[in-house]
């Protein structure tokens, strides 16, 4: 599952930073047919979740009430310079995960 | 005559504004956000405030509608916003996401993009960190609604 991350690339220590994150998923819903008129099974990104340097700071549980390809913006404090990793999980069991570098001055 | 007609539809022109207004809140007024909250938080009810949900008034597709919340915490250690939920009256799955939330957030601000199945009123609901439950609600008329049949 290809992934955008948006980091800043550098923040000052304390200062409020936005995080987003672009998943590529169809987010399936259960209800829409293919083209051999079967129900495609509903195939969601369950759980998301987003650590700072190991901690969890943000995670979200999510359902096909989320649009396909789903966006997610948060917010977090800069405290220390390292790595943001992303890892997110779908109905099917399939995996993906994203990380990014920041650097706190 | 004239004067008596033009008198009448002064006098009725605003009174059916006021008529078609008054469908439209009804029809929002339909949904019950106080019993949506309570399915979820089983039976416990949400004070109105602190929570504002943003989302267009208007939305022509319904499969993919921008969504903000935000909630006004001061998001300390001591006073934080836990969890975040967005729930839908008209959605076969009532709660379209649950966000957790800490005090190294900074701010309790969140933004995504949400399916709706039809008009309703959104609820976004959220947990702070003394247990305590704030409830904000916003309005949108959906024209082409995420479709739940086999069409899309």
């Amino acid at each position: 599952m290809v992934a955008r991350v948006q980091v800043p690339k550098d923040a000052r220590r304390g200062e409020v930073i936005r995080i987003g994150i672009l998943i590529q998923h169809p987010m399936e819903t259960g209800y829409r047919l293919d083209s051999a008129n079967q129900k495609v099974p509903k195939n969601a990104i369950r759980r998301f979740s987003c650590r700072y340097n190991g901690a969890e700071i943000f995670s979200a549980e999510m359902s096909p009430g989320i649009a396909a390809n789903p966006f997610l913006q948060f917010a977090t404090r800069a405290a220390e310079s390292g790595t943001l990793e992303f890892s997110w999980v779908d109905d099917e069991g399939q995996q993906g995960s994203a990380t990014e570098p920041i650097k706190v001055t | 005559m004239k004067r008596r007609s033009f008198i009448a539809a002064a006098l009725g022109l605003p009174l059916l504004a006021r008529a078609q207004a008054q469908s439209r809140e009804d029809f929002f007024n339909s949904f019950d956000p106080d019993g949506l909250v309570k399915s979820v938080t089983g039976g416990k009810s949400a004070q109105r405030g602190r929570v504002n949900l943003e989302l267009p008034l208007l939305a022509d597709n319904g499969n993919s509608v921008p969504m903000k919340v935000s909630v006004e915490s001061p998001m300390t250690e001591a006073d934080h916003v836990k969890t975040l939920r967005l729930l839908s009256e008209r959605n076969p799955e009532r709660a379209m996401a649950v966000f957790h939330l800490g005090p190294r957030a900074g701010v309790a601000e969140v933004s995504s993009r949400v399916r709706l199945a039809g008009t309703q009123r959104v609820v976004a609901l959220a947990e702070m960190s003394d247990g305590s439950l704030y409830m904000g609600t916003a309005d949108v008329v959906v024209t082409l609604s995420a479709c739940l049949d086999g069409a899309g």
